[in-house]
């Protein structure tokens, strides 16, 4: 193992047009899947919401050949990872999903609203899910953040706010009937999703 | 220890918008992203149990009924971080074509032959000091229709975590030597000439395996590096 300092990081590559048999099987595959799009547990406690969408390309064509990330705190705003040492209770929660999108572009997540997470300064971020998107095409990830249109803290959250007005709408999710948020990413076009910097 | 996450490090992977390559145009930003100060909800990223990953998952020569055709190697190496530490614990993917070239997913349609002992996906957890090893066939080179007589350099895919949502990593690892490096525009999308040469494994003949198996070594540097590092000036 090497000691010294790496000249820098891995890059990045495309994941391809070919993943699905490796990450993202859903029994299509003979390998199995690692991850769900389902991250409830029977002890999950919080409110069940599903999150579902369709991924665009800058021609508004769906992409059939998505892969789709998410991570989110739990319903206490505690993340499980040992990373997170602040004193609330451990959950069953893990609050990490993967979704390949289907044939007409689409996904959908089974999970809960997740809490109060603090920003940097320590203040209270609206309810919010990373998002990170994968597909043939890109050769880097994008990063962005689902909200939700029914929450009150939207108006003072700090990553919103850096956000100009007039393209927040693309980072909140929709609430339909049930709990059923619709939320579309568009990787290019009029609608751009926001994408961040991180 | 907390680790960081500067931005500055991603300035070694491919703009997004590298029209060499096509798939990139019509998904591809066209809007600036937007700057952000890294919340608890960026610092943080999932654990795994041991029951991600299964007994063999990281042999991919031993998942069929028989052994796959092809050359069979060890893949091998750490997970680190910026500074150079191990990653432990870490959950490492693959997946890859055939020896002659071919993926199973059935878009790919390389009239090449499907090898029936081959999936060519596979997936382990690093070591409590970042070490990571597969045992696999080398993947051919193939086809692909970006360009007129465009191949892809053999590779295989990676899928890494690291410490943190933002240390995610997808990535290619190639073979040294490879003649078709100069021509792809997947591998060349990376700029910087020192950074290319980190997606390229090196030989390794001290790990090789007499009568049994080539070794090649990919190191995996991610994101992150200790916030308070002692440094001497």
């Amino acid at each position: 193992m090497s000691n010294q300092r790496p000249d820098g990081i891995t890059p990045s590559q495309t994941v391809g047009p070919y993943f699905k048999y490796g990450l993202t099987p859903n029994g299509e595959y003979e390998w199995n899947d690692a991850f769900s799009n389902n991250l409830l547990t029977p002890d999950t406690s919080g409110e069940r919401i599903r999150v579902e969408g369709k991924v665009h390309d800058g021609d508004g064509a769906v992409i059939p050949d998505c892969m789709l990330e998410i991570w989110q705190a739990d319903a206490q705003g505690r993340f499980s990872d040992p990373q997170d040492q602040r004193a609330l209770p451990n959950s069953s929660f893990k609050g990490f999903g993967r979704c390949g999108t289907d044939k007409s572009g689409g996904y959908a997540f089974d999970t809960i609203k997740p809490g109060v997470v603090p920003d940097a300064d320590g203040k209270p971020q609206a309810p919010h899910i990373l998002l990170a998107v994968f597909a043939r095409g890109m050769l880097l990830h994008l990063y962005t953040r689902i909200y939700f249109d029914d929450e009150a803290g939207n108006a003072a959250d700090s990553t919103l706010a850096l956000v100009p007005a007039d393209r927040r709408a693309t980072l909140i999710a929709k609430r339909n009937a049930g709990n059923v948020y619709t939320f579309d990413v568009h990787l290019q076009g009029d609608n751009e999703t926001v994408f961040f910097d991180v | 220890m907390t680790l960081i996450y500067p931005v500055a490090s991603n300035g070694v992977h491919p703009a997004r918008l590298s029209p060499a390559y096509r798939s990139a145009i019509k998904r591809a930003p066209q809007k600036p992203l937007i700057p952000m100060r890294h919340t608890l909800s960026e610092l943080t990223g999932p654990v795994y149990g041991h029951e991600t990953v299964r007994a063999n998952d990281n042999d991919l020569t031993i998942q069929a009924k028989g052994e796959p055709l092809g050359e069979r190697i060890i893949v091998h190496g750490h997970v680190l971080d910026e500074d150079g530490r191990g990653v432990p614990n870490t959950l490492v993917e693959l997946w890859q074509a055939n020896a002659c070239g071919r993926y199973i997913h059935v878009v790919d349609q390389h009239p090449a032959p499907l090898d029936p002992n081959f999936t060519g996906a596979g997936r382990t957890q690093s070591d409590a000091s970042g070490y990571y090893k597969f045992v696999t066939i080398k993947p051919g080179a193939y086809p692909w229709g970006n360009h007129h007589n465009a191949w892809r350099p053999a590779h295989i895919h990676f899928s890494v975590f690291g410490h943190s949502f933002v240390s995610r990593l997808v990535t290619q690892m190639y073979f040294p030597g490879d003649p078709l490096f100069p021509f792809d525009p997947i591998f060349n999308s990376v700029t910087d000439a020192k950074a290319r040469a980190r997606m390229i494994s090196s030989f390794d003949l001290d790990n090789t395996q007499p009568e049994w198996a080539l070794c090649y070594r990919f190191d995996i540097v991610l994101r992150g590096r200790n916030a308070t590092p002692m440094e001497t000036k």
